[in-house]
């Protein structure tokens, strides 16, 4: 009991010290000044040599995994059952088959929704596709294609491709800018560099921002993004949460919020990969100010809100992926300001998606090696 | 006179491979930039540790039958030393054609100081890539 105490002042003392608005890195600086997390281990859940780009909870005992390649399997007490019925994926660069989500009332309705890039070279390309099936035995069946981003394209860059719902069963997803950022994130009447919102059965919900502009795409929610890969909605607000993959130094965190433009590429903090400049603004007015960026740039994969009670300390704080590093990064915002960054597993593997699961734990797919399972560490009294 | 007679057979020969290659050069550039700059980068220097450099790369030279399979099926997994450097990581499949594969491969091979005296060509890749 009295070690009991002690360990909570040592974790007030923690939150409380670090209480302060973070400011990104220096470009020379590395990651390292990052606080590494000690208190867990990552256990196995099991291996995959594929990139598993998406997982899902059917429920405690049964994980749904997309590999990027176009296959789903569902992984249940050791056993691994292929999912038949996925549709054919156009495989290209960073396009493939890419997240899966659940409707909110999938133990009643079974239907699951998948995101992908569909296409073919006969097809000039391909462009990111939202569908919804219902997953019946082991077999997508019904599958029904709820949005298609048009024009296709032989870009290999910046499919988006998450998605997740809101309270109202809104279905919120990403498409990144496809590889043309001069034309598609700043034109509403066009795909790419958007996020989107859909009802659960793909029609237009009519509060969408846009639905009374003729020339605008209706299903488009904000615009002006390069390409998010991270979304989540914060269980206490209700918002919807996004990071995007920026230029070099400028990956993003951001609320989406209804018609505002996020300024992709006429305001950025980042420059070209190669080193030349995108823009010198780097705020304009009726563009919307990232909550954060990333500098140096971590490649953001993934984006998920802790929200049990199984990790000491950690509850109400962000978990992303970070690509570039290979790290978990553990993020810790109050007010709309990120007040605490560490690292998680740095070195296992590229992380490309993190749910927290039905039991409260963290799970972490990292490419080519499986899920694992974030587990703290107990502490033994003496 | 005889002399004459070969100039004007093989010269025709080599100017038409050369535009040849560069054509292919030009359109391995863009696949290259769409494709791999992100991370060899835009001189082939890539990362030292984590993405291999392509420019005056020992390892490419000694095995651009196995880089050529490589980038149609799907990327090199395993640890591999270039220039006296380890890397761990893997590339994936890109998904390319033949066509785009003989491209980028004629650009990676004669760009940065690189120089290789063969054209890549979309048959070649077919031929070393097709199913058994």
């Amino acid at each position: 009991m009295k070690y009991n105490i002690l360990l909570l002042t040592f974790f007030l003392f923690i939150n409380f010290s670090c209480a302060q608005d973070l400011k990104p890195l220096d470009e020379e600086n590395d990651s390292s000044i990052l606080i590494e997390e000690t208190n867990y281990e990552m256990e196995l859940v099991f291996e995959d040599e594929n990139i598993i780009w998406s997982i899902e909870f059917i429920n405690e005992n049964s994980i749904l995994a997309a590999v990027k390649s176009g296959s789903i399997f569902k992984y249940n007490d050791g056993v691994k059952t292929e999912i038949k019925g996925v549709p054919e994926i156009y495989l290209r660069g960073q396009g493939g088959l890419l997240d899966i989500a659940l409707h909110p009332n999938f133990s009643e309705n079974n239907f699951i929704y998948i995101s992908y890039a569909s296409g073919s070279r006969d097809a000039g390309g391909g462009n990111t596709t939202i569908s919804r099936a219902k997953l019946i035995n082991n077999e997508l069946v019904d599958l029904k294609v709820l949005y298609q981003g048009t024009p296709n394209t032989t870009k290999g860059v910046h499919f988006g491709g998450r998605m997740v719902f809101d309270d109202n069963n809104h279905l919120y997803f990403s498409i990144g800018d496809r590889g043309n950022r001069e034309k598609n994130p700043q034109d509403i009447s066009l795909d790419g560099g958007k996020i989107y919102r859909i009802n659960d059965d793909g029609s237009i919900p009519n509060d969408n921002p846009f639905v009374n502009d003729s020339n605008a795409i209706k299903a488009i929610y904000s615009y002006g993004h390069r390409n998010p890969q991270g979304i989540f909605k914060n269980p206490d607000t209700g918002e919807i949460w996004t990071n995007e993959h920026g230029p070099r130094g400028g990956d993003e965190i951001n609320i989406i919020k209804k018609g505002v433009n996020y300024g992709w590429p006429k305001i950025t903090y980042g420059i070209n990969y190669s080193g030349t400049t995108i823009t010198k603004d780097k705020k304009l007015p009726g563009m919307a100010q990232p909550l954060y960026y990333w500098l140096p740039s971590i490649a953001p994969s993934s984006f998920e809100y802790i929200s049990s009670d199984v990790y000491p300390g950690w509850k109400g704080s962000m978990l992303a992926g970070a690509l570039v590093f290979k790290y978990v990064e553990r993020i810790g915002v109050e007010n709309d300001k990120v007040v605490y960054r560490s690292k998680i597993a740095e070195g296992l593997g590229r992380p490309r998606d993190i749910k927290q699961g039905p039991d409260g734990y963290i799970y972490v797919a990292m490419e080519k090696k499986g899920v694992y399972k974030i587990v703290p560490k107990r502490v033994m009294p003496k | 006179m005889k002399f004459l007679v070969n100039i004007l057979i093989i010269f025709p020969i080599f100017l038409n491979s050369q535009s040849k290659l560069e054509s292919s050069m030009e359109n391995g550039k863009s696949i290259y930039n769409d494709f791999c700059l992100r991370c060899h980068l835009s001189q082939g220097e890539g990362v030292e540790g984590i993405y291999p450099p392509l420019a005056k790369s020992d390892y490419l030279f000694k095995n651009i039958k196995q880089s050529i399979i490589a980038v149609k099926l799907g990327g090199i997994d395993g640890d591999i030393v270039v220039n006296g450097k380890k890397y761990e990581g893997y590339m994936e499949n890109m998904g390319l054609y033949s066509d785009e594969v003989a491209d980028v491969m004629n650009y990676i091979l004669n760009s940065w100081g690189n120089n290789y005296n063969k054209i890549i060509t979309e048959e070649y890749v077919d031929e070393l890539t097709k199913k058994k």
